[in-house]
């Protein structure tokens, strides 16, 4: 059952699929099916180019259950180039060379291990660019 | 629409209650309550919790502490609005008095996080985000406001020790209220020598995880004086949302739900920031003080941390914040932190804050928020 769970969400984790208003053309991220600019139906599917640059950052050191093997980690806001922000982790740089404004595009990663089977779910990751 | 009054308080020690259980903590400050307002029963009891499920595999909250409590039968519900649940339990009350629906209500705020570990805790806190979308990527509550802060120096040029004022404050008025969890100072030096939990947040930016349980009565302004000599009118009270995630906010650095919140209130009450005398707001971290005062109106967008610099935030100062210690120093024991705000906020306008007295309080205002600014449950208080 817990599987559907990321399941669901595979587009939107692996290849950055969101949504395109039909009616201001707005690009919306995640999907949310209401576009938030102009408050009517928005569910045409579009797909991200996954460059972007960091908005806001920080490495935490105390990680929730299911990521601790992999603390510390720096996580981001991205600020896509088609306008939306995304909350991810950032992945092959070094925390102290991380600046605001830092050009990043989107990989594919391990994002954590769920449950006591250790299912691996992966998803989106940005890197510098 | 009836006027409604807060007839008695009671609270728990913030703190780590080993040998208590949630029931317990929740019973003591009920008991509390009803002692202070002279009262054996009420009509309904509403629990605010946040995290009982998955720090305490408990859920059915509203009807565990009725019974436990020696209440058995009575109306019990619990609300969950992360750590503004206990607010929203208030709020609940209050539209069942101020409705004409009940006239005696117990709103109790309980909270139970000890007993877990570090990473379970951030799980649950977790929770109070983004789950598909947050979450997911690993992110906490404190990394999450930590994107916020460090947005913040960025965009205005503070430093991370010009947040010291924040928590300094909070402790130093930690040290006068007996029901504190951390009652001792800290400098501006610890502060800014702390090591980062998630930078440029540290340990002195975030309140510490504790159990905790504090609860308000609630009655009919025509009856309060029956049970006590010093009733305190509820003048005002309004939720407001915003989106759960902080990538989805039309401005990362305004918490537009705190200020629809703050206006809904105000507008009621017929007053305006200039007319509050004391202010307990939502301290979970100092960068959500620095932007609850922004939304609130108390300061310009980008003046937060200048105000707390200035010393206004300081008893005697223009708007005393966190007068009691705070979530930073009194202790945030989530879903129940909203209430020990109103209490504290009661304790000032009945005139019994002793040493941390703000000088002729009338009004007060509590914000207590869910998430990084997602619920904001608003109040204002007046003596009369
Ligand atoms: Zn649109």
């Amino acid at each position: 059952m817990e599987v559907a769970r990321f399941w669901r969400t595979n587009k939107q984790r692996y290849q950055l699929v969101g949504e395109e208003c039909p009616h201001c053309k707005g690009k919306i991220f995640p999907p949310r099916d209401i576009c938030p600019t102009c408050d009517k139906e928005a569910k045409v599917p579009y797909v991200f180019s996954g460059k972007g640059e960091v908005f806001s950052f920080s490495t935490l050191h105390q990680a929730p259950a299911g990521f601790e093997r992999y603390a510390p980690y720096t996580v981001a806001l991205v600020k896509l180039s088609e306008g939306p922000m995304v909350t991810a982790q950032l992945t092959d740089v070094d925390a102290n060379d991380v600046k605001i404004g830092m050009p990043v595009e989107m990989v594919t990663r391990v994002l954590r291990e769920d449950g006591e089977r250790g299912m691996l779910v992966y998803g989106y990751k940005f890197r510098p660019a | 629409m009836r006027d409604v009054s807060i007839i008695g308080i009671g609270q728990t020690i913030v703190g780590e209650h080993w040998d208590k259980s949630l029931r317990e903590l929740g019973y003591y400050a009920l008991a509390a309550a009803l002692k202070d307002a002279k009262l054996a029963r009420v009509d309904a009891l509403y629990v605010g919790n946040a995290h009982s499920g998955a720090l305490s595999d408990q859920e059915n909250v509203g009807a565990m502490i009725a019974d436990f409590a020696g209440l058995r039968g009575v109306e019990a519900l619990k609300i969950e609005a992360a750590g503004a649940s206990a607010a929203a339990a208030m709020r609940l009350g209050y539209i069942a008095v101020a409705g004409g629906l009940c006239d005696f209500v117990a709103c109790v705020g309980v909270e139970k996080m000890t007993d877990q570990q570090p990473s379970t805790q951030e799980s649950a806190l977790a929770m109070s985000a983004d789950g598909d979308y947050e979450a997911m990527q690993g992110l906490t509550t404190v990394s999450l406001n930590a994107l916020l802060m460090r947005r913040y120096m960025h965009e205005y040029g503070y430093t991370k020790a010009d947040f010291a004022p924040f928590a300094v404050n909070a402790h130093a008025n930690a040290i006068n209220n007996p029901f504190a969890m951390y009652r001792m100072n800290i400098s501006p030096k610890q502060f800014a020598e702390a090591k980062p939990l998630a930078d440029p947040i540290s340990m002195f930016d975030s309140s510490p995880v504790a159990d905790g349980a504090a609860c308000v009565i609630l009655a009919p302004s025509a009856l309060a004086r029956e049970f006590t000599d010093r009733p305190v009118r509820v003048r005002a009270s309004a939720v407001a949302t915003d989106t759960v995630g902080l990538h989805d906010r039309r401005d990362l650095l305004s918490l537009d739900g705190a200020a629809w919140s703050a206006q809904k209130a105000f507008a009621a009450a017929g007053v305006n920031p200039n007319d509050i005398d004391l202010f307990e707001l939502h301290d979970g971290f100092t960068i959500m003080s620095a932007l609850s005062l922004e939304a609130a109106g108390f300061a310009a967008r980008g003046k937060g941390v200048e105000l707390a610099l200035n010393g206004e935030i300081r008893l005697g100062g223009r708007i005393p914040i966190t007068t009691m210690g705070g979530m930073k120093a009194r202790g945030n024991p989530a879903g129940a932190s909203g209430l020990y705000q109103i209490v504290e906020a009661v304790e000032q306008l009945r005139g019994e804050a002793g040493a941390n007295q703000v000088a002729n309080a009338r009004l007060a205002m509590t914000q207590n928020i869910g998430g990084s600014g997602a619920t904001v449950v608003t109040s204002i208080l007046e003596r009369i």
